[in-house]
């Protein structure tokens, strides 16, 4: 039992974090610290700075411009950005469809569209969910028919995070199967967001903000070489997604700044005439969060060396996922209350630029959405019970 | 950073469980418990001769050198088996003359507890103090080159079967006050002790020591005079590391106990073990497990490395807060999740409870603990 790194991660350590302090332009860390919204051209901007240093997509084989790094770098990398306040990766391009076509891509869908995403040339969104088909992913309905060279697809998306200002979109689709399992006969596409036919609209959040949308399919011609894997495997590429998917939902590097700036503003906020952070109540409940936070960085690496050992169980990324949100809303949570009676305060972006108490609300209200998202925690839980401790479904 | 025991602490952790599958299952262990002595020395002797006693001791004296995180295996051997020897109780008891001791001390004593011939109990709490390591009463009187000691001690863990006490008192100062505070070994039938002996809910005996006009020698007094508190702490952290790494062990045997129990028993024609609100707490109790073990082993890393008093005493804290809350949640769910069989007696997972009802509030609960991880 050894927590410590080792002298050239810590080195390694020190490299990532001293660069991001020269490289991190300060207006996207204060929109990060600050809760403003991001623009595309912010998402992308810090995409291609990374593309530029080398560092934008360090699971990648080399020979894609994946950094060769262990899979302790790559957490050191992560944990640094998000304590950092670097912008969030918009993962549907690199952490998805990228690894999607290097595992079942051809060479020609691998040449067309991986140096783009690495560059940020394109941005991509996801077409999983649809209206009916949450958690159960399988009864989706969107069609694919064949007609020549081509697929005509009808049908509708949901929840689609970025779909209005994407590029691209990848999608599951149903292109019709003898089987009577439902996840037969499902095809993974790849699909232009310019073509006619597709509609996106909008649907806002209770915090006010513009992140996921609708999408419509209404005849909309895809070329069959946009499809990836076989015709009717599609479940296949979207179970090896799912894992993908769930990496580095522990975010313990954002978690420990937001933890950081929790403990400030509640030493600015008074109560009874004495800094917030010294009500014992107050306090313990900040305590309590920071001891989780604790105990998942150390589950978080006990788990990165199950993996570099081969000795992975298969469902830590659910615990990881699960026990991640909770600290993640219990932070905005307590942020919120920490503001008081201003919680209330509801101003937009261009108010109040250096104060981020009419954001903790909002963001409170957004982060519901974590427990959610990228599989529920009740669909962790499913699998867990089912990987880890065999209970039958 | 390496997370899995090694092979040394994995092969002893072997030995340990085969000692105990094949001579400590539930059966045995419960005639252990009922016996007059509450212990078996036939056990304790072969804690002994596998070097369970000596981990953490110097090998000038027999023993090992290893920190807490030696121990980590045993602990959490005996946390699944419900050990009721005064392992804990003495290997800590030990701490104190070997981090605190002369040379003198550490041969006269170190040697014996290596062997088996000693067992050691901490007598440190007094009525009202619950878990102030510095709200100490009793006096220390020095007379004549010695001291004269005079309180009533409570909860002393194995004291019943303790042949050393080592006694915390008061040579100056009052109240809780942190300076003032002396240790003395102290011999339990010294003239002037009485040790009242009681079952404890989890099986372990427990002692009420009474301390009237005591006399001891000045080669009693461990450590410096009036400045004790810093080494208290110091071997409490030690020991409270210890009983995380003994709540992984029992944790882990009420989960799977629970795991079975879930597959087998039928209701409604159907394992109920297929009902997703049973599985979604069972995996509650899995993800606590981990959880547990990651505050284990920080908690065992910590007290052996860290110099910084005050970061030891933090992390230590995180730790037990963690331990304590799931502690209760794991062993409350495992009687929940066995129905009306979890009541019972007959189940070892009962005893699991019990046990870590105790572990709970061992050495601080959750509340203290929090206190002292958010004044820090």
């Amino acid at each position: 039992m050894d927590l410590d790194y080792s002298p050239d991660e810590l080195a390694f350590r020190e490299t990532v974090r001293s660069w991001l302090q020269t490289n991190l332009p300060a207006h996207l860390r204060d929109k990060v610290t600050r809760y403003r919204a991001l623009t595309r051209d912010d998402l992308m901007g810090w995409q291609r700075i990374l593309a530029a240093q080398g560092w934008i997509a360090p699971a990648w084989p080399t020979e894609w411009g994946g950094t060769g790094w262990s899979i302790v770098q790559r957490h050191i990398f992560e944990e640094e950005c998000g304590y950092a306040g670097a912008p969030p990766i918009v993962p549907f391009g690199l952490l998805m469809c990228g690894p999607v076509l290097l595992k079942f891509g051809t060479e020609a869908q691998k040449a067309r569209f991986l140096p783009r995403i690495y560059r940020g040339d394109d941005l991509w969104c996801q077409g999983y969910s649809e209206p009916g088909s949450g958690s159960d992913l399988a009864s989706l309905r969107t069609t694919a028919v064949r007609r020549d060279d081509r697929y005509v697809v009808n049908g509708q998306k949901i929840w689609t995070t970025l779909a209005h200002m994407a590029d691209w979109i990848f999608c599951l689709v149903r292109t019709g199967s003898d089987s009577d399992r439902r996840q037969d006969g499902i095809s993974f596409l790849l699909i232009d967001m310019k073509c006619p036919g597709i509609t996106v609209r909008p649907l806002m959040l209770m915090d006010g903000g513009h992140e996921v949308n609708e999408v419509f399919f209404d005849d909309v011609e895809v070329p069959v070489e946009n499809r990836v894997h076989e015709e009717g495997k599609g479940w296949t590429v979207a179970k090896y997604l799912l894992g993908h998917e769930r990496m580095n939902t522990a975010r313990v590097g954002t978690s420990m700044r937001e933890l950081e700036t929790l403990k400030e503003y509640a030493a600015r906020q008074r109560k009874d005439g004495r800094p917030l952070s010294d009500d014992a109540r107050f306090r313990d409940q900040i305590a309590r969060v920071e001891i989780e936070l604790l105990a998942l960085s150390i589950t978080n690496l006990r788990f990165l060396d199950a993996v570099r050992s081969g000795q992975a169980r298969g469902a830590e990324a659910s615990i990881l996922k699960i026990k991640g949100t909770e600290i993640q809303q219990a932070l905005t949570e307590l942020m919120m209350q920490a503001a008081g009676p201003s919680m209330q305060a509801l101003a937009d972006d261009a108010g109040a630029a250096d104060d981020i108490t009419a954001a903790l609300a909002r963001r409170y209200c957004n982060y519901r959405k974590t427990t959610i998202y990228a599989g529920s925690n009740e669909i962790q839980r499913n699998i867990i019970a089912k990987q880890l401790l065999g209970l039958p479904s | 950073m390496k997370f899995d025991y090694d092979d040394e602490q994995r092969l002893l952790a072997d030995s340990v469980r085969r000692l105990l599958a094949r001579d400590y299952d539930f059966d045995a262990r419960k005639r252990i418990v009922a016996s007059e002595r509450g212990f078996s020395t036939t056990v304790w002797k072969m804690f002994a001769d596998l070097g369970l006693l000596g981990l953490g001791l110097s090998p000038d004296y027999g023993g090992f050198g290893g920190g807490a995180r030696a121990c980590m295996s045993v602990m959490e051997a005996f946390g699944d088996a419900l050990v009721v020897e005064p392992y804990l109780a003495t290997v800590m008891t030990a701490q104190f003359i070997a981090r605190g001791g002369t040379p003198a001390q550490k041969t006269l004593i170190l040697g014996d507890v290596v062997t088996g011939e000693r067992v050691l109990a901490f007598a440190q709490t007094e009525a009202g103090a619950r878990y102030n390591l510095a709200d100490v009463s009793t006096r220390a009187r020095a007379i004549g080159g010695g001291y004269v000691i005079d309180g009533e001690k409570i909860a002393v863990v194995h004291g019943p079967c303790a042949e050393l006490l080592v006694v915390s008192a008061r040579t100056a100062g009052e109240g809780a006050h942190p300076k003032g505070i002396s240790v003395f070994v102290v011999d339990a039938r010294a003239p002037g002790v009485t040790v009242r002996s009681a079952r404890t809910i989890d099986g372990l005996r427990t002692a009420d020591v009474s301390l009237v006009d005591v006399h001891v020698g000045a080669e009693a007094l461990v450590g410096p005079e009036g400045a004790a508190l810093p080494l208290i702490e110091e071997v409490v952290d030690y020991a409270t590391a210890l009983v995380c790494a003994e709540a992984v062990g029992a944790i882990a045997y009420a989960n799977a106990a629970t795991l079975d129990y879930i597959k087998a028993r039928r209701q409604f024609g159907v394992p109920i073990g297929t009902f997703q609100a049973l599985q979604h707490r069972m995996v509650d109790m899995t993800i606590s497990h981990e959880q547990v073990k990651s505050m284990a082993g920080l908690a065992c890393a910590t007290v052996d490395t860290e110099r910084d008093a005050a970061k030891r005493r933090r992390l230590v804290s995180a730790a037990k807060v963690k331990v304590a809350d799931a502690a209760r949640h794991v062993s409350q769910e495992s009687i929940q999740l066995h129905g009306g069989m979890g009541m019972s007696d007959e189940l070892k997972v009962s005893h699991t409870f019990r046990r870590l009802a105790v572990i709970a509030q061992l050495f601080g609960d959750a509340n203290h603990h929090l206190e002292r991880f958010a004044s820090t």
